[in-house]
């Protein structure tokens, strides 16, 4: 049985406590994307600005629970100033990271669900968690899977906020 | 961390001082037997679904393993036999709620949501047109309200909505207004985020000075109250198995006899029918009319056995010891936390069921479910399916603490030490 401590790192109630890039940018010219959690009612706007195929500024606002928040925060500080292709990168690494073990759960597609979880994830061999950083703290909430959808919310509304500025 | 793993000092468990001996009645239950995360698990849930008493689970394995056949098919002795206890099962349910005519008025379903999706099929599609209206509260389940928008976006129907005030109860102010032209009041019986019990009696009687039915959702009150529904005056009442120490899979809708006999059928298929032709079908009576197909005949055993179990107790003991347990849980969160917890709903428990939703400091419903979990205390964190509520709650989720007739003062101690260590958790 996992211990909480797996689930509710130091990385991650830092970010909880202190979120990073928080608000949102002036929507125009910024792109501005929801995001909602129908399981728990959590609620996430993503605001990012993309310049010259750069991700120049991004901020997160909404209210959710300490994994949805902390991974939100985490996120923003990640890809911040990446270029969109290293971000869609990173959005595949993290959802790979997340559906390892999620694709091997009933609950992968339930209720709530995207339904798109992990469906753009590389195999799970070919994730390197090293290149994530801090966010490899995230690492743990896959041993609670109810949570999985609190950690990649931030995630899909991002990966939306994306396709959204490459269609402007 | 050190905190989450240590023992919780809350004693033994002490003999209730209320109608029933919950803990003699938890010997009923072989799932509170259980630990989780190696704690006794202190199950506060019952609001999603209850535990099964052993009375149920053996009725319907002694019915599996003795009786099992279709229904309403076979000649031979099984056949015959398991027809006979099915319907016995439906007068149970039926008198349990004091409906008149309980052999034609019961309608087994899946489930409450079934029921309800029911009545706004067969009910709300010969007698709704655009531009009727139709009345719900705001504290509604999302069960009560989804089948209403979808007739409203399907058929051009009006939906008007009863507020709920800063404590959680119905606003009456404008209710002549609100029900002026209405065709049907929609409204649960009570909240299963805010406990809160309404006047439904009045209400219906109002609904029905205007010219309005009324269907109740009664999931949250039948399981909880001694429950009449010529005294109710309502038309139609929902209810779910799996919240009364039944099994899942199997709901029902009662219904006033001369409205059930008028209505079309709603699924289509085997049982529903008297005949079928090339050109077209006669439907069966009520209330075979509503059950197309093969309907969960087990499950109606469980919940003919579950009826039979809570009567033994008494419905008006199961409410008085929910009613104390309801207050002692309120005092004991309210003189440890004060203003760190917010207590949604009435305050006078005489108002509210066993059901407590709560803000807990500015820790998420979801933490705090989560530690809680850690202490073997199952809550539920979430917006409980009443969107519009939380709306009105200017919250997104709540955690929810509900109690059945196997929770004592133990549990509320639990609750209160687990609560205890989310706070210093997330400080």
């Amino acid at each position: 049985m996992p211990g909480l401590e797996d689930l509710y790192r130091e990385i991650i109630l830092d970010h909880y406590r202190s979120p990073r890039n928080r608000g949102e940018l002036e929507s125009p010219p910024a792109v501005r994307v929801e995001g909602f959690n129908p399981l728990c009612g959590d609620e996430i706007v993503v605001t990012l600005s993309v310049e010259d195929g750069v991700v120049a500024d991004i901020k997160i606002a909404g209210t959710g629970c300490s994994i949805s928040q902390s991974s939100a925060s985490l996120m923003s500080a990640a890809v911040k100033g990446k270029t969109v292709e290293e971000a869609r990168d990173l959005i595949a690494t993290f959802k790979g990271m997340m559906s390892i073990h999620e694709a091997t759960l009933p609950v992968g597609a339930g209720p709530g669900g995207t339904g798109n979880e992990g469906a753009a994830a590389p195999e799970p061999e070919a994730i390197d968690v090293a290149e994530l950083g801090e966010l490899a703290a995230l690492q743990g909430v896959v041993k609670f899977p109810v949570r999985i959808k609190c950690a990649t919310l931030s995630w899909n509304t991002l990966a939306q906020g994306l396709d959204e500025a490459a269609s402007a | 961390m050190a905190e989450l793993t240590a023992p919780l000092d809350t004693g033994d468990r002490r003999a209730a001082p209320s109608a029933l001996d919950a803990a003699d009645l938890r010997k009923d239950f072989p799932l509170l037997a259980r630990e989780v995360h190696g704690r006794p698990i202190t199950y506060l849930d019952s609001a999603a679904s209850s535990q099964r008493p052993t009375a149920v689970l053996d009725a319907m394995r002694e019915y599996d393993e003795t009786t099992h056949a279709n229904v309403h098919r076979g000649v031979y002795a099984i056949a015959e036999e398991a027809t006979r206890r099915f319907e016995a099962a439906r007068v149970d349910v039926g008198r349990f709620i004091g409906a008149p005519d309980p052999a034609r008025e019961v309608v087994f379903t899946k489930n409450a949501t079934e029921a309800l999706n029911l009545v706004a099929h067969a009910w709300g599609r010969t007698h709704l047109g655009r531009g009727d209206v139709v009345v719900l509260t705001e504290m509604e389940h999302h069960a009560n309200i989804v089948p209403w928008h979808m007739l409203a976006a399907e058929r051009g129907v009006e939906l008007r909505w009863l507020p709920v005030d800063d404590d959680g109860r119905l606003v009456l102010d404008h209710l002549d207004a609100v029900l002026d032209g209405a065709k049907l009041l929609g409204l649960t019986c009570m909240s299963n985020v805010l406990g809160t019990l309404n006047p439904v009696a009045d209400l219906a009687a109002a609904a029905h000075a205007a010219g309005a039915l009324v269907v109740a959702d009664a999931c949250q009150s039948v399981p909880h109250l001694p429950t009449d529904v010529a005294a109710l005056g309502v038309d139609f009442l929902a209810f779910s198995a799996h919240k009364m120490l039944g099994p899942t899979g199997i709901g029902v809708l009662w219904g006033r006899e001369e409205l059930l006999a008028e209505l079309p059928p709603f699924l289509g298929g085997g049982e529903m029918i008297l005949d079928v032709r090339k050109d077209g079908f006669t439907p069966n009576d009520i209330p075979w009319r509503f059950e197309a197909g093969t309907p969960p005949i087990t499950q109606a055993i469980g919940l003919g056995a579950a009826v039979d179990y809570l009567q033994t107790l008494g419905m008006d003991a199961v409410r008085a010891h929910e009613q104390t347990l309801t207050a002692y849980a309120m005092d004991q969160l309210t003189g440890r936390f004060g203003d760190g917890i917010r207590i949604f709903g009435p305050a006078e428990v005489a108002d509210r069921g066993a059901v407590i939703s709560f803000a807990f400091r500015d820790v998420h419903p979801h933490d705090v479910s989560q530690i809680l979990d850690q202490y073997g205390v199952c809550v539920r964190a979430g917006h409980h399916c009443a969107k519009p509520l939380m709306r009105r709650l200017g919250v997104n989720a709540t955690a929810r603490a509900s109690f059945g007739v196997y929770n004592d003062e133990h549990d509320v101690d639990t609750l209160v030490e687990a609560l205890d260590a989310a706070g210093k958790f997330f400080s």
